[in-house]
């Protein structure tokens, strides 16, 4: 049984255990966005990245704990400043790729990304490969992968032809972390909302109701008042994104 | 070819080899790498046989085609035996000259020897010229003296000697240990220490087991691996075979890129003599030990060079890296314990058998032994392939081999490492070229490529170029490395053309640190290097497109104009009929003017002028 050690704290687990997996048993919180516990993982997303070296002493590097085997003698800091970083660093360049996710808006709230700097791309996947895992391993049937390389790969069927394989289950759009949870954000133009997870219901500026149908805003259960500097740093991003145009 | 089935048997077929070639007989061999055989070679070759076939000559003297003697700027290049005699810039039409002198026993023919571009003197043989005299050819020191598809010339130079000397006595772990103590580090770019590779491997008890030759060689410019393969294929055939007696591996595949066609055919060439001779296949020489090797092409992706990505490739899977670990020591090859080295990698490993661990930790510096092979490019007289020992200088590199920088120009900058490496300035020439130095100056060895760059280079546009690469190249699996290298190309591309932000640097800056520390292979890990080089030592140039909209190199078209200086032109028209968008007007004799709005700045007028009349500002 693999003895490692996070944050400090010694933990043996099963033969075979992620130290993803091993973080969690702690409860220690690792974000992620192309995992998902009933598939093999990928390692993709590179946001559950974690600082990890051997015990003798070599330069920790960042990989994901998602496939980084738990073996005896590892040593992982997972809120390391590093770790901190480049989480944060990830999720500006991921809300710049589709500002419209509602969970990935959520995530860069919680990971306090505050500026965006990049141009938004509205695209509708990140290449989790979430839905090609799925539909392979559970659902048994291969009938979407990825294809083509670099700035042009994409899911896809094979040649582009509709696929006897596919029983239309859904499964793939059930399990996209990006198409589920769609902001209807008042300000759909601007790629910054950081409202719905800070007490900060901005689209009462526009409507009478929350747009996030599927999960209840804090500041509804709550009530809380609209923090005035975050709305502040909202015009921000706003004018910067008008100037951009 | 007769089946050999011992050591003994083996070394009486050497001795008939070098029995029956004649040291003293007349030879000429003409090199027919590549690069020779683009500037004619195969023409020489035919133009020789020709010419001594006409003489009836033909049984007198003989002709040879070679591996690439590295001096490719001088190609086509041939050799004299038994002098010697070095020849360079050789031509078809040279043939009879070239017969008449070696007939005769006549003088050389003087135009065709080697001169020094300073003195003007001829030299006689290669050790004399400067490019050579320098170097250390332990690796591509055979090249020039071998038919590749003759594994009769490479026994005659002690081939396979060490495989008989580490079949007859010498068991897998003293091969593992004696590569630890020479301190090979792997030639592919990371620069892992090899014999702790393979300890790694042999400390795994699961089989079977395999090992790798990484030729596919992606970086731009390098074509190392490529004469190494096309030129002595058998020194790396014999290092995998003793690789496998070391680590105890049943079968080795190449995996050799496709667009190495002479590569691949002089390979499986090699790959067949070696068979027939009993050299692969079951119970080598009586050993008891089975190995045989397979060519596998690639197919045209840079992330292939990458050990995981060229592996799902072997397996028939896309070639996209998995994270790790598990290495493929532990899980490689079809989840088999792999070892995978580079081309030179395993072709030090006869030379580092035969002449001795020690020998070859006598060689460099203390912690980059040996010698490391350059493609030496770009702004430089001596352009070719170059080994010389760990440790020497750029200064040495550029000035003393490489001839220094035509037309006179200043030095700027070295790239060292392909795309992944970085830009070395001009002010740390005296570096030392070993592992350590050039990632504290913040480049890497990478595979050895090795351009020079001089004051016409724009330093932003050269991070744009290789951005460019990575962004068409970058495999796409992961984050980082698909968003920030079209974002990186974007934000370089948007600044050469003199609309960038001052804010964008800080923004390149976070870009590369987290592609750097996140990406999942060694592509997205290194890509940003050129970005981050060229801002810690070029800041100024950026700074100089961002604020004043100036690219002081004159590269950047958005940010230069071409202008006809009036007091210069003759009206001689030959810039009018050169101009592909017709920009320029004027009547003949009298002063012509460039329209900038057609104006394409191609250069192609500026390469016409003859009164230099024609401005870049």
């Amino acid at each position: 049984m693999p003895k490692l050690k996070i944050n400090g704290i010694e933990v043996e687990v099963d033969h075979g255990s992620s130290v993803l997996d091993a973080a969690r048993f702690l409860g220690i919180p690792i974000p992620t966005l192309c995992h998902d516990d009933g598939l093999t993982p990928y390692g993709a997303c590179r946001l559950c990245v974690v600082e990890a070296a051997n015990s003798n002493g070599a330069r920790p590097k960042l990989l994901s704990a998602c496939t980084l085997p738990a073996e005896d003698g590892l040593v992982v800091q997972t809120h390391s400043a590093r770790v901190e970083r480049a989480r944060k660093l990830l999720l500006e360049l991921y809300v710049a790729t589709a500002p419209q996710s509602k969970t990935l808006q959520d995530l860069a709230s919680r990971y306090g990304v505050r500026q965006e700097r990049l141009a938004p791309k509205f695209e509708s996947c990140i290449q989790c490969g979430l839905c090609v895992r799925m539909c392979q391993e559970q659902m048994m049937a291969g009938a979407i992968g990825f294809a083509f390389r670099g700035a042009k790969r994409k899911v896809a069927r094979a040649f582009d032809l509709t696929s006897p394989l596919c029983r239309q289950c859904g499964a793939c759009m059930y399990i996209c972390p990006v198409c589920e949870l769609r902001c209807h954000g008042a300000n759909a133009e601007s790629t910054l909302c950081n409202g719905c997870l800070n007490f900060a219901t901005v689209c009462f500026q526009s409507y009478d109701q929350a747009m996030c149908f599927f999960d209840p805003c804090h500041a509804c259960e709550i009530g809380g008042p609209v923090r005035s500097d975050v709305a502040v740093k909202l015009s921000a991003v706003k004018s910067a994104n008008e100037q951009e145009r | 070819m007769p089946k050999l089935n011992s050591i003994t048997e083996l070394d009486a077929y050497r001795a008939t080899c070098l029995q029956s070639h004649d040291a003293q007989r007349r030879c000429l061999t003409v090199c027919a790498g590549s690069g020779c055989t683009a500037g004619g070679a195969l023409d020489v070759l035919a133009a020789l046989r020709k010419d001594l076939e006409k003489r009836g000559l033909q049984d007198r003297i003989d002709v040879k085609s070679t591996g690439c003697h590295g001096f490719c700027e001088k190609g086509p290049l041939m050799i004299v035996w038994p002098e010697g005699i070095f020849y360079n810039r050789v031509a078809a039409r040279d043939a009879v000259a070239i017969v008449a002198s070696a007939s005769n026993g006549r003088q050389p023919v003087e135009k065709l020897l080697y001169q020094d571009p300073v003195t003007g003197q001829r030299v006689l043989r290669e050790d004399e010229v400067p490019f050579y005299a320098r170097q250390k050819r332990i690796l591509f020191g055979n090249n020039g003296r071998i038919d590749p598809k003759r594994i009769e010339d490479y026994l005659r130079v002690g081939g396979y000697s060490a495989l008989a000397r580490v079949l007859q006595g010498v068991p897998p772990e003293k091969v593992v240990h004696d590569m630890k103590r020479s301190g090979l580090r792997g030639r592919g770019g990371a620069g892992f220490p090899t014999g702790v590779k393979w300890e790694a491997l042999r400390a795994n008890p699961a089989t079977p087991k395999y090992i790798i030759c990484n030729a596919d060689e992606g970086d731009p410019g390098a074509f190392m691996d490529r004469s190494l393969l096309e030129g002595n294929p058998h020194s790396v055939i014999e290092g995998m075979i003793i690789g496998a007696h070391a680590l105890g591996a049943t079968a080795g595949f190449v995996y050799v890129r496709a667009e190495y066609p002479l590569a691949v055919e002089h390979l499986k060439v090699a790959l067949q003599q070696a068979e027939e001779l009993g050299l692969l296949g079951e119970n080598i020489l009586g050993s008891g030990l089975s190995f045989r090797i397979k060519v596998v092409q690639g197919a045209g992706a840079f992330v292939c060079g990458e050990e995981t990505a060229l592996i799902a490739s072997i397996e028939g899977r896309v070639g996209e890296p998995k994270p790790r670990p598990p290495y493929p020591v532990q899980s490689g090859l079809w989840g088999k314990p792999t070892v995978i080295n580079n081309v030179k990698t395993w072709a030090s490993v006869p030379q580092i058998i035969n002449r001795g661990a020690d020998w070859y930790a006598s060689i460099g510096t203390e912690r980059s032994k040996g010698t490391m092979v350059f493609s030496l490019v770009g702004k430089i007289n001596n352009t070719g392939l170059v080994e010389v020992p760990m440790g020497i200088t750029l200064r040495e590199m550029i000035y003393d081999i490489g001839g220094g920088i035509p037309k006179g120009r200043q030095l700027k900058a070295v790239q060292i490492g392909g795309p992944s490496g970085g830009c070395i300035p001009a002010s740390l020439v005296d570096l030392p070229i070993d592992y350590e130095e050039l990632t504290k100056a913040g480049s890497m060895m990478g595979s050895g490529g090795m351009v020079v760059m001089d004051d016409t280079n724009c330093m932003v546009d050269v991070a744009r170029y290789f951005m460019e690469f990575l962004a068409e190249e970058s495999c796409g699996k992961c984050f980082p490395c698909r968003e920030g290298t079209q974002r990186l190309r974007e934000l370089l591309t948007t600044i050469c053309q003199g609309n960038g932000k001052e804010e964008d640097l800080e923004l390149l800056e976070d870009l590369s640190w987290v592609m750097k520390e996140t990406s999942l292979c060694g592509l997205g890990q290194t890509a940003a290097n050129p970005v981050l080089t060229t801002l810690r030592y070029f800041r100024d140039e950026y700074l100089a497109h961002i604020r004043q909209r100036k690219c002081p190199a004159k590269v950047c078209r958005e940010l230069i104009v071409y202008s006809i200086e009036p007091t210069l032109c003759d009206g001689c028209h030959a810039c009018v009929q050169v101009c592909a968008t017709q920009a320029i007007l004027g009547e003949k004799k009298k002063l012509h003017e460039i329209d900038a709005g057609k104006c394409i700045k191609c250069g192609a007028c500026l390469e016409v002028c003859q009164p230099k009349a024609v401005l870049v500002s």
